[in-house]
C-alpha cells in the first residue's frame, strides 16, 4: 500500500481555505514528499462550500483517495459533512468556540482549539486557520522552523509586523497541540528529493512557453482560466504576446492569424467556448495553418457545472467543425504530462499544418501535483516542419502554397518573404490558393485537394506512438482509460494486486490518431477488459467501438462532477469480476 | 530571419494584379475600391510582400484573391480577429482588412467594435453596398428603413446602423467615408489610413448593381459631399465629426471625419513587441528566465 497522509481543509469560499492549503503543500514538497491536491468547490465567490484535499507521501501520489487523516473544518458545514471520512488514527482540529463537534468514528481524535484564548481574533480574522496549521504540523512531527520559513515567505510583501503576528499565532497553535493533543502515529518522513508543485493549467501554459509559443489568447472560462493567468503574469519575461479577446470566436481566429504570420500560437477554453471555436478549427484545417487549442473539460452540457470535472467533450472534439479534415487530439495523463505534451503537440501540428487539441479536464487543470523539476524541460525538440523563411534563389519556381505532395504537406512560407505572395483561403482552393468555387464546380481540383489534405493522416499516425499496456501481462483484468484517469487507474491496479487480483492498465494519451489496430492486438488476449471514464455515456468506449469494433466486457463510469477515486475502481472491478454487473457507476461518498 | 531581397525597381499597378481577374458583376462598386487600394500602395511604394490583405466572406471579401500581396480569405465576419493576430505576430507588415457590411457590421460587429477599442494598427475598408450580395440580396445592417429585399419583402423595419458614428463612438482613431465613384478621393483616404498608426476605418459606398436598386451610383453621386471641400472641417474635432456623420439625405458627407494621433497603437503599447516583430524573435526562453519559472514552484 502506498504510504500517504491526507489533510482536508473545508469552509465557505472566502474563509481562507487556499492559504493553509498552499502552506501545507510547500512544507510537504520541501520535505521531499510527493503530493496531490484537489479543491472541490462551487461557482460562488463568497459562501458555498469548498473542500481542499492535500494528499502527501514519499511515493508517487498522483490522486486523492477520499480518506482524510487530518480534518480542519473552518465552519460547521465542513464538520458536519466531512467528519465521517475520518477513521482510526485520524484527527480533527477545530475552533472550540464556534464549531460544535460531531460524533466521530471510533479511534478519531477530536482536537478543540480555544481560539480566542490563544490569539487576538479581533485583529486577525484568519487566526483559527493559522492556529490549526501550527497545531497540525506539530501533530505530524514537523518542526516549527519549516512553518516559520513558509509564513515569512507568504507574508513578505505585507511587512515584518504581519509576519511576526502570524508566526506567533502559528507558534501558539503549535505549542498548544504539543501539550494537549496526541501526535499522529506515523510521523511524516523526509527525503532528499525536491519537487515543483503546480497545476495542470500552469503546466500547459509553461509547456506552451517551452515549446516556443509566441502568441496566446483566451476568453476566461473555468476551468481553463488558469492558463490565461499564468500566461498573462509571465508574458513579459517569456516574450509572449498575450491577449484577452472579446469572445472565443475572436480567440481562435486571432490565434490563427498569428499562426499564419508565422509564430506558434495557442489558446485555451472549456466546452462551451470550444463550441464557439469550432468553425475556426475548420479554417485552421482548410487554410492549413497550425494552431493548438486546449479544452479543459467541465461537466456539461451548456454551461453545465462550472466547477466540476468530467470527460464529456470527446465527441465534440471528434466532430468539431463540419467536413472531413485531419486533426490531432491528445489527452495529458497527469499534470507533468500537461507540460510535456505541449511541445509534442506543437511539433505535430507544425509538421502537418493542422489543428491540434489538448483535451484536459478540471481534475488536472485545477489540481496540483508535485513534479520532478527535470520534467519541466524548457529545451524540448522544436520541429517547425517545412517552412520557407527566405526567398532562396532569385529565379525560384512560382510558389504554390497548396502544392500537391505525396505527404500531403506543402511547404509553408512565412509572410513577408519576397516572391512568395499568395492567398490562403477558407474556401476550397487550387494549389496556388485560387478559389475553385468560382470556376464552375471543379470536381478534379476539389478531389485532389481533399486527398492532399487527408494524406496527412498517415504521416500523423506514423509520428505518434501506439499505446502500451502498463503492468503485468496476462492479468485477470485490463483497465482501459484515457487522459486524467491515468493515475487513479494506476493506483487502483496496485490496490487490486494487493487484494490478490492481477490487474494491468492501458492508458490512452493520443485519441486521434488512435492506433486502433495496435489497441485491438493488445486487448485481444486480455482476460477481461473494463473501460473507465468520467462521463455518462462511455464516450471513449463508443469511440473505440466505432473505430475498431472492439467491445469491452465492462464499464466504470462516473458523472457526478467529482473525480474517480482508486477505491471506486477497486470496488467496481470486484463487483464486475463477481459477475454482478457490466456497468458500474460509483457513488461519491459526500456532497462537497 | 531571412535576408530580404528588395526589388529595386518601382512597383507599378500591374505588379499588384492578382492571380485571377475579379469575378464581380460588371459595374460592381468593388472594382473602384480595388483600384484605389492598388493605387494607394503604388503611390506609397510599400513592397507587396510586406502587405497582408485579409478578408471575411462575401462578394467584397473575395478581394484578397484579386490583388497580389500576402492574402487571406478567412471566415464570414472573422477577418478582424485574424488580422489582429497577424499584426501582433508581425507588426512590421502593413495589414489591410477588406470586407462587406454584412461581414463587418452583422456577424462581425463585435470584433469591429473591439478592434477600435484596442486601436490595433489595421486599415479596415468596408465595401458598404447596404445589401448582402453573395447570398443574393438580403437585408444588411446598413439597409435603409423600408428597403425591400428577399428577406424583408415588405420592407425593412429595423433602423440602419451608421458605421461612421459607430466607429467614432467606439474610439477609432481614424474614421473616414469614401465612395467607389470617387476613386481619386478614396485613394487619398486609403493612403492616409495606411499611414495612420492605429485603427483606421473607411466605410466605402460601393454599390451592388445587381441587388440594391435603391443606393445606386446615380443615387449617391449628387448627394456625396467631400469634407475636404469644406475648409471649416476640423478632423480633430470629435463632436463635429459625429454631427457630420449623422447627416443623411440630400447631403451625405464623405472624407476624413476624424483622426487623432495621440494614442499609442496596440503594438506600440505592448512591451513584448519592443524587441521587434514576434515572428523574428527567438523561440527559446532564456535559461535563467526558464529557471525562475520553475523556482517559483519549488
Ligand atoms: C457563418 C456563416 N454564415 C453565413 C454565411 C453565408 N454568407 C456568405 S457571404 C454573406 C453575406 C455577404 O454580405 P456582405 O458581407 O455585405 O458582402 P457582399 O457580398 O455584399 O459584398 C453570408 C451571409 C457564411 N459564409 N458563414
Ligand atoms: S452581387 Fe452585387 S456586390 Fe456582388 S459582385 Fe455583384 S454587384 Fe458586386
Amino acid at each position: 500500500m502506498r504510504q500517504s497522509f491526507s489533510v482536508g481543509i473545508g469552509g465557505a469560499a472566502g474563509q481562507g481555505v487556499a492559504t493553509p492549503g498552499d502552506i501545507f503543500a510547500k512544507i510537504f514538497s520541501r520535505r521531499g514528499l510527493h503530493l496531490n491536491a484537489y479543491n472541490a468547490y462551487q461557482s460562488i465567490i463568497r459562501g458555498g462550500h469548498t473542500f481542499l484535499t492535500i494528499r502527501t507521501g514519499p511515493d508517487k501520489i498522483a490522486t486523492i483517495d477520499g480518506k482524510i487523516d487530518l480534518l480542519i473544518p473552518l465552519n460547521q458545514d465542513t464538520m458536519d459533512r466531512h467528519l465521517g471520512l475520518l477513521g482510526v488514527g485520524a484527527a480533527c482540529l477545530y475552533n472550540a468556540e464556534t464549531i460544535k463537534p460531531g460524533t466521530p468514528a471510533e479511534g478519531v481524535q477530536m482536537c478543540p482549539i480555544p481560539v480566542s484564548k490563544l490569539a487576538d481574533i479581533s485583529k486577525n480574522k484568519v487566526a483559527q486557520n493559522t492556529l490549526a496549521i501550527g497545531a497540525g504540523l506539530s501533530m505530524m512531527g514537523v518542526g516549527f522552523a519549516a512553518l516559520e520559513e513558509v509564513l515569512t515567505e507568504q507574508f513578505r510583501r505585507k511587512g515584518q509586523a504581519v509576519i511576526d503576528e502570524n508566526v506567533s499565532i502559528a507558534r501558539a497553535g503549535y505549542d498548544y497541540a504539543s501539550q494537549n493533543f496526541k501526535p499522529f502515529a506515523w510521523p511524516l518522513p523526509m527525503t532528499e528529493n525536491r519537487y515543483a508543485v503546480l497545476s495542470g493549467n500552469a503546466a500547459m501554459a509553461m509547456g506552451g512557453a517551452a515549446a516556443g509559443v509566441k502568441f496566446y489568447c483566451a476568453y476566461p472560462m473555468s476551468p481553463s482560466t488558469g492558463v490565461l493567468h499564468w500566461m498573462a503574469e509571465h508574458a513579459r519575461k517569456a516574450q509572449i504576446m498575450v491577449r484577452q479577446v472579446e469572445d472565443e470566436i475572436g480567440v481562435i481566429n486571432m490565434a490563427i492569424g498569428a499562426a499564419h504570420a508565422g509564430v506558434r500560437s495557442m489558446c485555451a477554453t472549456s466546452g462551451g467556448g470550444f463550441a464557439l471555436m469550432s468553425e475556426g478549427l475548420g479554417l485552421s484545417a482548410q487554410a492549413e495553418i497550425p494552431v493548438v487549442v486546449i479544452d479543459c473539460q467541465r461537466a456539461g452540457p451548456s454551461t453545465g457545472v462550472p466547477t466540476k470535472t468530467e470527460q464529456g467533450d470527446l465527441w465534440q472534439m471528434l466532430g468539431a467543425a463540419f467536413g472531413d479534415y485531419p486533426r490531432v487530439i491528445a489527452a495529458p495523463l497527469d499534470i507533468g504530462d500537461c507540460f510535456t505534451l505541449m511541445a509534442e503537440m506543437f511539433n505535430i501540428t507544425d509538421r502537418f499544418q493542422c489543428p491540434g487539441i489538448v483535451l484536459c479536464d478540471l481534475l488536472l487543470s485545477e489540481g496540483r501535483l508535485s513534479v520532478d523539476p527535470e520534467v519541466l524541460n524548457f529545451n524540448p525538440t522544436i520541429d517547425r516542419g517545412e517552412l520557407i523563411t527566405s526567398n532562396g534563389t532569385a529565379d525560384h519556381e512560382p510558389y504554390k502554397r497548396y502544392k500537391i505532395t505525396e505527404s500531403g504537406v506543402s511547404p509553408r512560407v512565412i509572410p513577408g518573404v519576397p516572391g512568395h505572395t499568395h492567398t490562403v483561403s477558407s474556401d476550397e482552393h487550387d494549389e496556388d490558393g485560387v478559389l475553385i468555387s468560382d470556376e464552375y464546380t471543379n470536381t478534379t481540383k476539389r478531389r485532389a485537394m481533399m486527398e492532399k489534405r487527408m494524406r496527412k493522416v498517415q504521416g500523423i499516425e506514423a509520428s505518434v506512438p501506439p499505446p502500451e499496456i502498463v503492468g503485468p501481462a496476462n492479468a485477470d483484468v485490463t483497465l482501459i482509460g484515457w487522459g486524467s484517469t491515468y493515475a487513479v487507474i494506476d493506483e487502483a491496479c496496485e490496490l487490486l494486486r494487493e487484494a490478490g487480483i492481477t490487474a494491468n492498465h492501458l492508458p490512452i494519451r493520443w485519441l486521434v490518431p488512435l492506433h486502433g489496430d495496435a489497441i485491438v492486438k493488445l486487448l485481444k488476449n486480455a482476460k477481461k477488459t473494463i473501460i473507465v471514464e468520467n462521463n455518462f455515456s462511455g464516450q471513449f468506449a463508443r469511440y473505440l467501438r466505432s473505430e475498431t469494433s472492439f467491445v469491452a466486457d465492462g464499464h466504470i463510469r462516473k458523472y457526478d462532477g467529482e473525480p474517480l477515486f482508486p477505491h471506486h475502481i477497486v470496488n467496481a472491478v470486484k463487483e464486475q469480476l463477481a459477475g454482478n454487473t457490466t456497468l458500474s457507476v460509483p457513488v461519491h461518498e459526500i456532497n462537497v | 530571419m531571412a535576408t530580404e531581397v528588395v526589388t529595386p525597381k518601382a512597383m507599378v499597378m500591374a505588379d499588384l494584379k492578382g492571380k485571377v481577374d475579379p469575378d464581380w458583376c460588371p459595374g460592381c462598386g468593388d472594382y473602384g475600391v480595388l483600384a484605389a487600394v492598388q493605387k494607394a500602395l503604388v503611390e506609397l511604394q510599400i513592397p507587396k510582400h510586406q502587405v497582408a490583405t485579409i478578408s471575411g466572406i462575401g462578394c467584397s471579401s473575395n478581394f484578397p484573391g484579386f490583388i497580389d500581396t500576402y492574402g487571406m480569405h478567412t471566415l464570414h465576419g472573422r477577418s478582424i480577429p485574424v488580422a489582429t493576430g497577424f499584426k501582433m505576430a508581425n507588426h512590421a507588415m502593413t495589414v489591410l482588412v477588406t470586407g462587406g457590411d454584412g461581414d463587418g457590421f452583422g456577424i462581425g460587429c463585435g470584433h469591429f467594435v473591439h478592434a477600435m477599442r484596442r486601436n490595433v494598427d489595421l486599415l479596415y475598408i468596408v465595401m458598404d453596398n447596404q445589401i448582402y450580395g453573395l447570398t443574393t440580396g438580403q437585408t444588411s445592417p446598413t439597409s435603409r428603413l423600408g428597403m425591400k429585399t428577399k428577406s424583408m419583402p415588405f420592407g425593412s423595419i429595423e433602423s440602419p446602423l451608421n458605421p461612421v458614428s459607430l466607429a467614432l463612438s467606439a474610439g477609432a482613431t481614424y474614421v473616414a467615408r469614401g465612395f467607389s465613384g470617387d476613386q481619386k478621393h478614396l485613394t487619398e483616404l486609403i493612403k492616409r489610413g495606411i499611414e495612420h498608426k492605429g485603427f483606421s476605418f473607411i466605410d466605402v459606398f460601393s454599390p451592388c448593381v445587381t441587388y440594391n436598386h435603391d443606393n445606386t451610383f446615380q443615387w449617391f453621386r449628387p448627394r456625396v459631399k467631400r469634407l475636404e471641400d469644406n475648409p471649416e472641417h476640423d478632423a480633430t474635432d470629435w463632436v463635429a465629426a459625429m454631427e457630420k456623420s449623422l447627416v443623411w439625405g440630400e447631403e451625405i458627407f464623405i472624407g476624413r471625419f476624424f483622426e487623432r494621433n495621440d494614442l499609442p497603437s496596440l503594438n506600440e503599447a505592448e512591451p513584448v513587441l519592443k524587441a521587434g516583430p514576434l515572428v523574428q524573435q527567438d523561440v527559446r526562453i532564456p535559461a535563467d528566465v526558464a529557471k525562475s519559472f520553475v523556482d517559483e514552484l519549488m
